[in-house]
């Protein structure tokens, strides 16, 4: 270099630059590849579970899906029972849920004293934080001998006659079964439905809400033809995502649903859901069709709960963008 | 005849007194759960749940020392997995990926990961890891509880880099700063306790998770730290006690049960009474 004092000085700052620009390629594309990872699993669930499932899918076609059969020592399999007790369950847990969690976002939206607001919505997201094997504990021990004593018994007195729907009521009240395993399904799904549609409600602009109040409407009134209009996209999105919830639940249902692998007309006899035959059946399944037939039942659920969860989310982003409308 | 105005304002009374109801069910589940939670769980807690390995059937004492500490080191391995991935998958969301369709579609694809059903992601771990490396052990489990972990952290990581005011970045890239430095040593360290937060919850998440170590930790009736080896963890040998017909066996689920809920309500309560005093400041 012949003048060095002038342009190392350049140099040296060429170089820099160059060397940032490097780094920050391969902190981008580092970073990025971290992102493909969380892709990438959501693929290779859906690829692996399709890989192990083939053996049975191709032994029973797709009649897998609607034969009500389930026999080790025939090595026949079929995934009606445990279908019909998931979307049971899951149906009868929104039932119940749904109108419950619009009670709670209702309150804490618009009733509540402020001071209150934030101890009451910790404690529903706490009964979100409750890991589920405890609900199921709690189930099998405390509540379903109750449910047997005190709610089964009265709701067969006065439903069980009823056409059509006596016959769900019918058998002896046991306790575990689907209907138990309804109920707590529910109280874990509340406080997720809850917080979306508090969420969703408080994206209501102010004005809008004040105007109908400014117009003399009760709070109930500005609640059903302001605050739910406003946030429909948003209150769906929240009950979808409870669904999606309910469908891949396991270790709750496990303990309570009775695990009897055959549908019953009645909601109090036991049955079984997708989850609970996994939990019940993989660790000691049968190589050969037996282990197969359980990873399509496993790919059933994933492919269930994936379309549900996906509109979930597309509907609760869509109405969460709304905001400020 | 009742008149319009009257009814209006019973619709209304009626609503408002179900819509407390609602809430005050919500609250008595809470509470009754943690009530036989205590109740039950206290009743037979003793310095031997520490020091005692599980009896085996129908046999008297024992504790929960081998579950215990192979729930621990199951959760910190998952955890060394899955903070790392979350978070550098997070700063790519919310550095790199305001625009990119990449980013949304993969910031979609980890809300639907954080609602999946996890016992297919112990399907998964079993067929991919279990059966190439030639039988269930503890890497396998830390293995199912981190993919379950690293959703949470990525999208608490990247919500809370989002909040960071762009004229900080700004500020940092005007003296020259390459874009790494102002993510790693700017906008993450301005962020640094809620990601600690977000890594908090999430491990209160994978705490309680039964259903992935089924078929991938297994369980060990015996103490073991060999992570290569099935390994005893807290919420299998609860499922498996509580499921049994020996009274102790399922006086020792109930402590298992009390000792999992106190540390996943803790680290929730925790996280929001030190985030509420930052918010005062």
């Amino acid at each position: 270099m012949s003048e060095p004092s002038a342009s190392a000085g350049i140099d040296l700052h060429a170089r820099q630059v160059r060397r940032f620009r490097l780094q920050d390629m391969f902190f981008h594309h580092s970073t990025q590849l971290f992102a493909f990872v969380v892709l990438a699993s959501l693929v290779g669930i859906l690829v692996s579970l399709a890989i192990e499932a083939w053996p049975s899918l191709k032994a029973f076609g797709p009649a897998f899906l609607w034969t009500d059969v389930w026999s080790v020592p025939d090595d026949r399999f079929g995934a009606l029972a445990a279908i019909y007790g998931t979307v049971t369950t899951s149906v009868l847990a929104l039932l119940i849920a749904v109108p419950i969690s619009f009670g709670i976002a209702l309150f804490l939206t618009e009733t509540c004293p402020v001071w209150l607001r934030r101890p009451l919505g910790t404690a529903i997201e706490l009964l979100a934080g409750i890991p589920s094997i405890v609900y199921g504990i709690w189930g099998l021990f405390v509540f379903a001998p109750l449910f047997a004593e005190y709610i089964q018994p009265p709701l067969q007195a006065l439903l069980g006659d009823v056409p059509v729907i006596g016959g769900w009521f019918s058998g002896p009240p046991i306790g575990v079964g689907i209907l138990a395993a309804s109920i707590v399904l529910a109280l874990m799904i509340i406080p997720f439905i809850a917080s979306v549609m508090r969420d969703v409600f408080e994206t209501v602009p102010h004005v809008l809400k004040e105007s109908a109040y400014g117009v003399g409407c009760t709070t109930w009134e500005v609640v059903r033809n302001i605050v739910l209009p406003f946030t429909r996209v948003g209150v769906i999105g929240g009950i979808m995502l409870g669904l999606g919830r309910a469908l891949g639940e396991t270790m709750a249902v496990t303990f309570v649903i009775g695990n009897a692998n055959r549908i019953n007309g009645s909601l109090f006899a036991p049955g079984t859901s997708i989850a609970s035959t996994l939990a019940n059946e993989f660790g000691e399944a049968d190589p050969g069709l037996h282990i197969s037939s359980l990873f399509a039942l496993g790919l059933v659920l994933f492919v269930i709960t994936f379309v549900v969860l996906a509109i979930s989310r597309w509907l609760i982003s869509r109405s969460m963008g709304s905001e400020g409308l | 005849m009742m008149s319009l105005y009257t009814r209006r304002i019973w619709l209304n009374r009626i609503g408002i007194t179900l819509s407390m109801l609602a809430m005050s069910l919500g609250l008595i589940a809470l509470l009754w759960i943690l009530w036989t939670l205590f109740s039950r769980g206290f009743a037979v807690l003793s310095w031997d749940l520490f020091t005692q390995d599980t009896p085996a059937p129908s046999s008297e004492g024992g504790g929960l020392r081998n579950a215990i500490v192979g729930s621990g080191l199951i959760l910190l391995f998952s955890m060394l997995i899955s903070t790392p991935i979350g978070i550098l998958a997070g700063i790519y969301l919310a550095e790199f990926g305001r625009v990119s369709k990449f980013a949304s579609f993969t910031r979609f694809m980890t809300d639907i990961m954080l609602s999946a059903p996890s016992i297919v992601i112990g399907l998964f771990v079993y067929a991919l890891f279990v059966t190439t490396t030639g039988g269930f052990s503890g890497w396998a489990g830390s293995l199912a509880l981190a993919l379950i972990a690293i959703p949470v952290v990525v999208r608490t990581t990247e919500n809370m880099l989002k909040l960071v005011p762009t004229s900080l970045r700004e500020a940092a890239f005007a003296v020259g700063a390459p874009r790494w430095k102002v993510s790693l040593k700017v906008t993450l360290r301005a962020v640094k306790s809620g990601v600690v937060t977000g890594v908090l919850l999430a491990m209160a998440r994978i705490t309680g998770e039964t259903a992935p170590l089924l078929f991938t930790a297994l369980n060990n009736q015996f103490f073991s730290a060999n992570m290569a080896k099935p390994m005893a963890n807290l919420p299998v040998v609860i499922f498996q006690f509580a499921l049994s017909p020996y009274d102790n066996w399922v006086n020792l689920a109930w402590s298992g049960a009390l000792l999992i809920a106190l540390l996943v309500l803790a680290v929730n309560i925790g996280v929001r009474v030190v985030f509420r005093n930052k918010d005062k400041h």
